[in-house]
């Protein structure tokens, strides 16, 4: 469901995404440092990180073997590539130049499906090195305009990046969250990255241009300081509209790259296409051409995981349920689809199974499969009512597991059979002669009067949904 | 002081005496010492001289003797590096303003093979500021005289090491050569001076000039010397992903055999400009070859002509990256000023010499927008070239032979105020750092004045022990008619 407005008129808006993750390695990109979020800072250094004169960098073979997962999950081709140098000043730069694959990347030419079935062209997924964290005091919002010191932190320097470049084939900021999401599915699935945007670990920017349909591409603006999966939509809706004003005012769009603040939710100019910098990439000539052999590019391939797409559809075929459900989605994203399916193989019901670990399990589920299968047993053959499960449901989390008919018995719990109901039925319609006059003139709250009476009766062991079954057969 | 090498001992002699106990590393060290505090006043060839270290050093050697231990091949060899190699707490400068009070946390790859191989470390010599140069004038801290006549310059950038080599502060010197700066020196001083092939030695720890060029070797007072240093040096350094991954012959074995029936080429085509007596002496080299039993051939290197020219955009090209580190932030010298980016200004400004922010310019503007494609991008397809000539000349020639300097030592302030006059001193040098192959510098009888003149052997890569196998016969045939 979409949580945008959608865009004025026939605008038809043109998304592309770069995302930049760190990979979770034990160590940077060039050196042995430790790659760890969180330490003390400059910390994590060594002369390689520090860009002393004289050190060399040695690439990291862990960090490669993970691009090339990435490369391999999004559909990419993997290829010999090399690294180049991008030279600019900045104090949290230490050598001056970010080391980074330019011309030749690792991986090209890859795809992503979206659930709802938009495929979005890949058109990179290449490695790089990260620059360290600069925070600056003293200003306005953590900006470096007006403040007073800035202070350096190396432990992210020289940290492995991947930076996926999607083709401009996303249009609308629901596919744009629908894609960002995707992808760190993806990326946690195959161990690639933690993937948390809150710790800078996945970072997103936005190329957003608006036109007419039949116009030519507008001009785009690069966002940039998307901080959450809900951001990158609220960001993309914002500046879609900021063109489309500008517009239609007689205005032009101009290239920039725009700074997205959460504060006023608004984005603004961080730097005009003019004062773009001019990088000087060459060729790093510290570092060899890396030639994946395709005994290696294979080997890493038969070692992914099954990946979320596919899992869904595997849960849908298994519980009855649409792939693109909210339910199917939720349990997948959470990793506990497996535990759906193995509660199906201890003879338990999938569908209901699904139902249960998407309400009652935010985490891994402790409860020993086999359980939960005789909880769902005893729902689908009437045993318990929905609402008598989940009384069972919830001690079952409470102690980790236990026997579903001991809990049910215990707390008394057991459905009646129908012939049961259907006198208790009967004796609601004889009470209350007045509310069954009206329920068959059509006076909905009149039911629920009736069916009260019922459940009263049976102290509350009837099935509410059988109640009101019978209600209506008696009625017609 | 002889321009004859062959007359310093050698280091293979003195690490024998001192292995087998008949000589101490501290007298080796103290003689060295003395040596160095006569002539050094007017020499200039270190930067820091590390007397009390390496005094230290050696006893620690006289002890392991003592002990029945063997400190390795190099044991009790005095070196002296140039100050572009990292020595651990050793104050490290490239002969630059910009890196004053910065002290090295770690040390070279290089200088721990030397260490572990028993060498003791006597001083960090003095070079071109960030070795770029061909005279040692360049340095901050004024420069090094040649020690066959102090009027005139040692050859640059390694000259602090070919000087100290030279004048017998040291048995062995390394440089680090980017375009002929071991080899140049090496002939202007009269000693061995040897570029490897690119990734035959590590480079960790080496201060980066020009990346894809820079190669770090030995000058010493013998062709076997050179070799001696070369086994200990050379080889794979996990911390250099450059470094060549295999194992390198023994280069000391190599030169056992004589030259008979290799094939040694002139250049045709090679671009005119050396003296008359440079051409000279490279004449009577032909000769002796022939007449030691090699065959003379001619080859064509047509592109080794535009090596100058393609030089002079890639290794400032890389400079300009490789020197944008020095910004005053980290470590060395910062001058003060108003915000960041005006004290980087300020502090480059102040920090680097001429030469070096004229590379830096000229390198800058070779990779920018607009003009890559024209300078930067066209001087690789020129690299490119190079390599493909030499690798035609290298299937009917095992080795060329050409000068290694177009003159003897010339004097101070001679080509101070052309650049282009003094980038072609490297006219000789530079092809062989383009295409990554060896080249030595064989010292080869005087010319003008009195002066040595060397000759430059080059072979293909990694063609080492054929190189070093001319060089052992130039050297041999030279001292046989001295004699």
């Amino acid at each position: 469901m979409s949580e945008y407005d959608g865009l004025p008129g026939d605008w038809q808006l043109v998304i592309g995404l770069e995302v930049h993750v760190e990979l979770a390695t034990a160590t940077k990109l060039f050196s042995a440092s430790p790659n760890r979020f969180g330490d003390e800072p400059n910390t994590n250094i060594d002369p390689v990180t520090l860009g002393l004169p004289g050190a060399l960098p040695v690439l990291n073979e862990r960090a490669v073997e993970l691009a090339m997962r990435i490369g391999l999950a999004l559909n990419c081709t993997v290829r010999p590539c090399t690294f180049h140098r991008k030279n600019y000043f900045y104090p949290d730069m230490p050598k001056a130049y970010q080391v980074s694959q330019y011309d030749q990347p690792l991986n090209v030419d890859g795809f992503l499906d979206l659930p709802n079935g938009v495929r979005v062209g890949i058109e990179r997924a290449h490695m790089e090195e990260d620059a360290g964290k600069s925070t600056h005091v003293g200003g306005t919002g953590g900006r470096v305009h007006g403040a007073s010191y800035s202070l350096i932190d190396l432990n992210r320097a020289g940290v492995p990046l991947v930076e996926i470049v999607s083709r401009p084939d996303i249009h609308s900021a629901d596919d744009a969250r629908s894609y960002v999401n995707e992808l760190r599915g993806i990326l946690v699935a195959i161990g690639a990255s933690d993937a948390k945007m809150e710790e800078g670990s996945m970072r997103v920017d936005a190329n957003v241009s608006v036109h007419k349909p039949g116009a030519p591409l507008g001009t785009r603006c690069e966002i940039k300081n998307v901080n959450s999966v809900r951001s990158v939509g609220r960001a993309i809706e914002y500046e879609a509209r900021r063109q489309i004003d500008l517009i239609e005012s007689g205005e032009a769009v101009r290239q920039q790259t725009r700074h997205w603040d959460e504060s006023d939710s608004r984005t603004h100019t961080l730097r005009s296409k003019e004062d773009a910098d001019d990088y000087r990439y060459f060729l790093e000539p510290d570092l060899v051409p890396l030639v994946p052999s395709a005994e290696w590019i294979a080997r890493v391939k038969a070692s992914l995981p099954m990946l979320p797409a596919a899992r869904r559809s595997r849960l849908a075929d298994a519980t009855g349920q649409p792939a693109n459900s909210e339910a199917v989605t939720i349990v997948v994203e959470r990793g506990q689809d497996e535990y759906v399916l193995s509660v199906g193989k201890s003879g338990g019901n999938s569908a209901r199974a699904l139902v249960y670990v998407k309400e009652a399990f935010a985490d891994s589920p402790i409860v020993p499969a086999a359980d939960l299968a005789a909880l769902t047993q005893m729902e689908v053959s009437g045993a318990l009512t929905a609402t008598q499960a989940k009384i069972v449901l919830a001690e079952l989390v409470a102690n980790g597991g236990g026997d579903a008919s001991a809990i049910a018995a215990a707390h008394g719990l057991e459905a009646i059979d129908a012939s049961a109901i259907e006198k208790l039925v009967d004796e609601a319609i004889a009470a209350d002669p007045d509310a069954w006059q009206k329920f068959c003139s059509g006076d909905a709250k009149a039911m629920g009067a009736l069916v009260g009476l019922v459940m009263k009766a049976s102290k509350g062991k009837a099935d509410g949904k059988a109640v009101t079954a019978l209600l209506q057969q008696r009625r017609s | 002081m002889s321009p004859d090498s062959s007359s310093r001992p050698t280091a293979r002699a003195v690490a024998a005496e001192v292995r087998d106990g008949s000589r101490k590393a501290l007298d080796v060290v103290e003689q060295h010492l003395a040596v160095i505090a006569a002539r050094e006043p007017e020499i200039h060839a270190f930067n820091v001289v590390l007397a009390d270290e390496a005094r230290a050093a050696a006893v620690k050697i006289d002890e392991m003797v003592s002990a029945g231990e063997d400190p390795g091949p190099l044991t009790g060899v005095t070196v002296a590096l140039k100050d572009n190699m990292c020595t651990r707490g050793v104050p490290t400068t490239c002969s630059s303003k910009i890196l004053a009070g910065w002290l090295p946390p770690y040390d070279a790859t290089v200088v721990h093979k030397l260490r572990d191989a028993g060498a003791i470390v006597v001083g960090k010599t003095n070079l071109d500021e960030f070795a770029m140069g061909s005279s040692t004038e360049n340095s901050a801290f004024g420069p090094t005289h040649n020690p066959h006549d102090v009027t005139r310059v040692p050859g640059g950038s390694s000259g602090g090491s070919a000087a100290s080599v030279a004048a017998g502060f040291t048995q062995v010197g390394f440089g680090s050569d980017t375009g002929g700066s071991i080899r140049q020196p090496a002939a202007l001083c009269g000693v061995v001076g040897v570029k490897p092939t690119y990734g035959y030695v590590s480079r960790y720890g080496l201060i980066a000039f020009a990346s894809s060029l820079d190669q770090i070797g030995p000058f010493t007072n013998s062709v076997e010397d050179a070799a001696l240093m070369l086994d200990v040096i050379g080889g794979h350094d996990p911390l250099d992903s450059t470094s060549i991954p295999q194992q390198h012959p023994s280069l000391r074995e190599a030169i056992q055999q004589d030259v008979t029936g290799l094939r040694i080429g002139r250049i045709t085509d090679l671009p005119a400009g050396a003296d008359a007596d440079v051409v000279e002496r490279l004449e009577v080299a032909f000769d002796t070859l022939r007449a030691a039993g090699a065959t003379i051939v001619d080859v064509q290197v047509p592109a080794f002509t535009f090596g100058l020219t393609a030089y002079y955009l890639i290794a400032p090209a890389e400079a300009s990256s490789n020197l944008a580190r020095y910004d005053g932030v980290r470590y060395g010298m910062r001058v003060e000023a108003a915000d960041t980016n005006a004290m980087y200004g300020v502090t480059r400004a102040a920090g680097f010499g001429e030469e070096v922010k004229r590379r830096i310019m000229l390198g800058t503007y070779a990779l920018s927008a607009g003009y890559y494609d024209a300078y930067y991008g066209k001087a690789l397809k020129v690299r490119r070239l190079i390599s493909d000539d030499f690798e035609r000349a290298y299937q009917h020639a095992d080795a060329l032979l050409t000068p290694t300097s177009p003159s003897v030592a010339f004097q101070f302030g001679a080509k101070g105020d052309n650049p282009l006059a003094m980038y072609l001193c490297d006219t000789y040098t530079i092809p062989s750092n383009l295409s990554g192959q060896p080249g030595m510098n064989v010292p080869f009888g005087t010319g003008a004045h009195g002066l040595p003149v060397g000759v430059q052997v080059l072979a293909g890569t990694l063609q080492e022990p054929t190189m070093f196998r001319v060089a052992a016969a130039l050297e041999r045939e030279l001292s046989g008619g001295l004699q």
